[in-house]
């Protein structure tokens, strides 16, 4: 069979590496080289998609499995299943846009160059994470792909960006490695052998009660850490300040979706027990960080940070759905997943645009600028309206399919969460409010409308938003099998007591 | 009575015999070739030739071999799978050494003085500079010190052990204390090693006598079956053993044995310290697995809160202090001693599978060791007036390196990450299986404050690499620096550089060859 998934992972990764090797003269054409790349990318994934078997979404597709380093029983493992394609979809959706949202930056071509193969290389990591079937694979590209991340917001961006590379290093690294412990732990409980760490290998074992709880807990907090929850959350709001959106937009919109991404497919799926046992704290601080984060993002000056913020609130309501246990709010908690990548990604970009016209991140900067750009200011609204969870747009569906699935194994958490989502209208409207509304400040008049090319950046992220909303079945019907999964395998060892 | 020449089986020791013989040819070579450069490269190629047959030799014996593997010299010496490996990862940093030895900078300057003998800053000093001499006796020295190590990997005798012991470690003594530059640090690096390995030797052997009068014999089996044994000596044999430990965590550089790392890192000639930091740490760890296993493996549960409490001492210590230092090759010093401590991780509990790990894990450290200092040796200061001058070792001199030589501040940053342990680069993959090993024995708490120390000493490493990429070069500084070319050291950066992704990458064969020399032909393991 065609070996789709390990194709997908080397083809941006091989456009890195011709990018960096372009002779001099070449370069003037990386943007479109790069783009190019990402463009077959998304070829794929949409082959992916189509040839993708929904009936079955439950169980990997695509699977390859090839020896790797037998002797510590760690396979080269690609397979999907119904949560991994839609996230690999949306990276390979959201890759090209970044692109395209940063055409106009970095005049110098070798710079122009770095960004972009950075850009490819993360991508070629990311799908490689939600297309990974083995911890051991999992765990190497997790940490692997902080090298060109750290470059990423390092190298370009803001003022402070080193301090917010070094910030967002740590904090991951941290994590990352407390996992490692889990992960060799996790090596001695399973059956070892040269195939060691493949998933299916270490699903359903018999261990101990603590044991099974300490390495769940080791997991955990390295996700916990990569979809910032609170307090682990304080290197998102730095890191978005001062990188570049459009590495910012892809880092939220789809790489701490390996977080929760993680909590499912790892978390829940190897330690059912422990991730029931914990479930409680956990859902406590989901809860924490939808209030927290929708708080903070009311009281930010920096839109950049505001967002960041909106998606600390966000990212809780999904950890909220996944450890509420039921089917309805582990399919909400998958396909918000993908909804935020959509909404966040959006709203990341479209900031990032108003900023580049007049360079200062901050609301009090703006005011009155629907008179002067209402494309923008129309398009700047939807977006923000998604990320509030309007009727219509998709992320509405995903966050009620949560609340209303929660609701009836964890009520207090449901209400309070509620109001976040009261908060969230306050901290989006009041922003357009400032922002869009009353009299144009002085020295905007002359502000650019949206140009085309910055339409094909977001418009398509509306445009799927809206069909998405309408005709959420196109991707519910690749998250219901695996949440019946996760939710079964909980059920299964509450029963078993 | 009859005398009996006793029998010796020569054969198994071909790689130590091989290197040792190739230092005395080195020392006739010193004595009868008058050109120094004629000498300079004679040496040279003598020393390659040596510590490449050596290794090929230590191959093919590690691929016939007869079994477990055979003792010679009456029981002192044991040639087995698992002192093979270790020779031959020893020898592989002696040729890069080697390699390093003999580069030069554009201008043709060595690292070594021209006349050790001269005080620092003397005319007789500035005479013979300008007589072109040079001390080639650092081939024959080094040759010394590897052969000493090679032995040192196999000795199963307490009184052998010294003597190897101090067979690598004298040579080194004189090679710190030759700096070119900067000699006074040079030597005073130098006599603090000497003073401390001195004391430490003096420990190890009080710790042999111990074992001696508690055991009656000073081979290694002979005091594992004394310990198993003997009743009412507890004192005796625990003070022992713990002396003997500490003698060779000397060499280890572990707290509290440390103090003398960062001066002689720092004073020590580049390649110097680039070989001894990879090569003595790797002979050390070959001895203390031998000494471990084979005469203290009843002892284990007596001495891990030993291994436990300075492994962590090491780890928290190392990473501490290195986050703090300014001079670069002091911070690698530090990590170093960080190293140790994670080194000293995967004995907890004395797992079998340690015999398999900790090779791999000198093997990646000591590549990214000495390919880190390579690269130091290629950024050097300079004048006002445009004259090239020593090594740039201040940390914030490496501000833009990564626009200067993209290649060599690629490569650095890639023993960095090494060294912090991300994957895909051999460190990762050495640190794995050493906190595997641990975590098979129960250790992980031990593991998990290694981690943690990991992360913190990523700051560190970090902290070089933001400098290196992410800094600008400092306004008016942009002449201060000069990036050297020199083949030779160019050569051994790119081939740790390579072997160190390799390693990271695909460590599969590696791995399996390591796995096979897993076994001990006397010991508790295996």
């Amino acid at each position: 069979m065609f070996p789709i998934l390990t194709v997908m992972v080397a083809v941006p990764a091989v456009g890195a590496a011709l990018l960096w090797a372009l002779p001099g003269a070449a370069r003037a054409r990386v943007r479109e080289i790069a783009l190019a790349v990402t463009a077959v990318e998304l070829v794929l994934a949409v082959v992916l998609f189509l040839q993708f078997d929904s009936a079955s979404a439950g169980t990997f597709q695509f699977s390859e499995t090839y020896a790797w380093i037998p002797q510590i029983g760690a396979s080269w493992a690609l397979g999907v299943n119904g949560i991994g394609l839609l996230m690999i979809v949306l990276a390979a959706i959201l890759t090209p846009l970044a692109i395209l949202a940063a055409w106009k930056e970095d005049s110098e071509v070798e710079r122009r160059t770095h960004y972009l193969a950075l850009i490819l290389l993360s991508q070629a990591f990311m799908v490689g994470i939600f297309a990974a079937r083995d911890v051991f694979l999992f765990y190497v590209l997790f940490e692997a792909m902080l090298i060109p991340l750290y470059f990423l917001i390092g190298s370009f961006g803001g003022a402070q960006r080193r301090y917010a590379a070094v910030k967002f290093l740590l904090f991951s690294l941290a994590g990352g490695l407390i996992m490692l412990v889990g992960v060799v732990a996790l090596y001695f409980q399973g059956p070892g052998g040269e195939q060691a760490f493949l998933t299916d290998n270490l699903t359903g074992l018999t261990m101990s009660t603590t044991a099974e709880r300490l390495i769940f807990l080791a997991f955990f907090l390295a996700f916990a850490i990569k979809a910032p929850m609170v307090p682990v959350h304080t290197w998102l709001p730095t890191v978005a300040e001062n990188a570049r959106p459009g590495t910012t937009a892809l880092l939220v919109a789809v790489l701490d979706k390996i977080g929760t991404f993680g909590m499912l497919t790892l978390g829940i799926a190897l330690f059912p027990n422990a991730a029931r046992w914990a479930a409680p704290v956990i859902i406590v601080f989901a809860v924490i960080s939808v209030i927290y984060g929708a708080l903070l993002a009311i009281g930010q000056e920096n839109m950049l940070r505001l967002v960041s913020f909106t998606s600390v609130s966000h990212f809780g309501i999904m950890v909220l759905g996944i450890f509420a246990f039921t089917q309805t709010s582990v399919e909400g908690a998958a396909l918000y997943m993908f909804n935020h990548g959509l909404s966040t990604g959006a709203l990341f970009l479209a900031v990032g645009f108003l900023i580049e016209r007049h360079g200062s991140p901050n609301v009090s900067d703006y005011g009155g600028l629907q008179k002067v750009i209402p494309v923008f200011a129309g398009t700047f609204l939807v977006i923000g309206l998604s990320a509030l969870a309007l009727p219509g747009l998709s992320p509405f569906v995903s966050e009620i399919m949560v609340l209303v699935g929660a609701f009836s194994a964890a009520k207090a958490a449901v209400i309070i969460s509620a109001v976040g989502v009261v908060l969230a209208a306050l901290y989006v409207l009041l922003t357009y409010q400032k922002v869009f509304t009353g009299p144009t400040r002085e020295g905007l008049e002359g502000t650019r409308e949206l140009s085309t090319r910055e339409r094909v950046v977001l418009w398509p992220l509306v445009i799927l938003m809206l069909i998405l909303g309408f005709l959420p079945g196109i991707a519910l019907d690749q998250v219901r099998d695996p949440a019946a999964d996760y939710v079964s395998a909980v059920a299964a060892e509450e029963a078993g007591e | 009575m009859s005398f009996v020449t006793p029998e010796i089986a020569w054969a198994p020791l071909a790689p130590v015999i091989v290197v040792l013989g190739a230092a005395a040819i080195g020392i006739l070579i010193e004595a009868f070739v008058r050109t120094p450069a004629t000498r300079r490269t004679a040496q040279l190629g003598l020393s390659l030739v040596a510590l490449i047959g050596a290794a090929g030799v230590a191959i093919v014996q590690w691929a016939t071999l007869d079994g477990a593997g055979t003792q010679v010299l009456a029981g002192m010496v044991t040639v087995d799978r698992q002192s093979l490996a270790w020779q031959v990862v020893i020898l592989v940093f002696g040729t890069l050494g080697a390699l390093l030895f003999a580069s030069r900078t554009r201008a043709g300057e060595e690292a070594f003085t021209s006349l050790g003998s001269v005080a620092p800053g003397s005319t007789e000093e500035t005479l013979a500079r300008r007589k072109g001499l040079q001390v080639t006796e650092v081939f024959p020295l080094a040759l010394f010190a590897v052969g000493g190590m090679l032995l040192f990997t196999s000795v199963t005798d307490l009184i052998f052990l010294f003597v190897a012991l101090e067979l690598f470690s004298l040579p080194l003594y004189i090679l710190v204390a030759l700096a070119r530059r900067r000699r006074m640090l040079s030597h005073e690096g130098a006599l603090k090693y000497f003073l401390l390995g001195a004391f430490s030797s003096a420990l190890f052997l009080f710790g042999a006598a111990l074992l001696y009068g508690a055991t009656g014999t000073t081979s290694l089996s002979g005091v594992a079956s004394g310990i198993a044994t003997a009743t009412g000596l507890d004192g005796l044999i625990l003070g022992g053993a713990v002396l003997v430990i500490v003698g060779l965590l000397f060499k280890l550089g572990a707290v509290p044995f440390h103090s003398w790392t960062p001066d002689a890192y720092q004073g020590a000639p580049t390649p110097v310290t680039a070989f001894m930091g990879a090569a003595t740490k790797a002979a050390a760890t070959a001895a203390l697995i031998r000494v471990s296993y084979e005469a203290f493996y009843g002892l284990d549960w007596e001495l891990s809160w030993l291994y436990w409490a300075i492994a962590i001492a090491s780890m928290l210590l190392g990473t501490v202090v290195a986050l703090v230092q300014t001079d670069l090759k002091r911070m690698l010093a530090y990590s170093s001693v960080a190293h140790a401590g994670f080194i000293l991780v995967a004995f907890a509990g004395f797992p079998d599978s340690t015999l398999a790990a900790l090779p791999f894990y000198l093997l990646a450290y000591g590549l990214a060791t000495l390919g880190a200092f390579a690269v130091i040796t290629q950024v050097r200061e300079k004048s006002d007036d445009g004259a090239v001058l020593g090594e740039a070792t201040r940390l914030g001199q490496w501000a833009g390196l990564g626009k200067r030589s993209p290649f060599l501040a690629g490569a650095m940053a890639l023993f960095l990450l090494s060294f912090a342990g991300i994957p895909l680069t051999a460190g990762f993959v050495g640190k794995f299986v050493a906190f595997s090993a641990a975590i098979s024995e129960g250790a992980w708490p031990l593991v998990l404050i290694a981690v943690i120390a990991s992360a913190a000493a990523a700051f560190f490493y970090v902290r070089l690499i933001v400098l290196m990429f992410l800094t600008d070069v400092p306004d008016g500084q942009e002449d201060s620096i000069e990036v050297d070319y020199s083949p030779l050291a160019r050569v051994v950066v790119g081939i740790t550089a390579v072997a160190v992704v390799l390693l990271g990458v695909v460590p599969g064969p590696v791995l399996s060859a390591f796995e096979n020399a897993a076994v001990m032909l006397v010991g508790g393991a295996g």
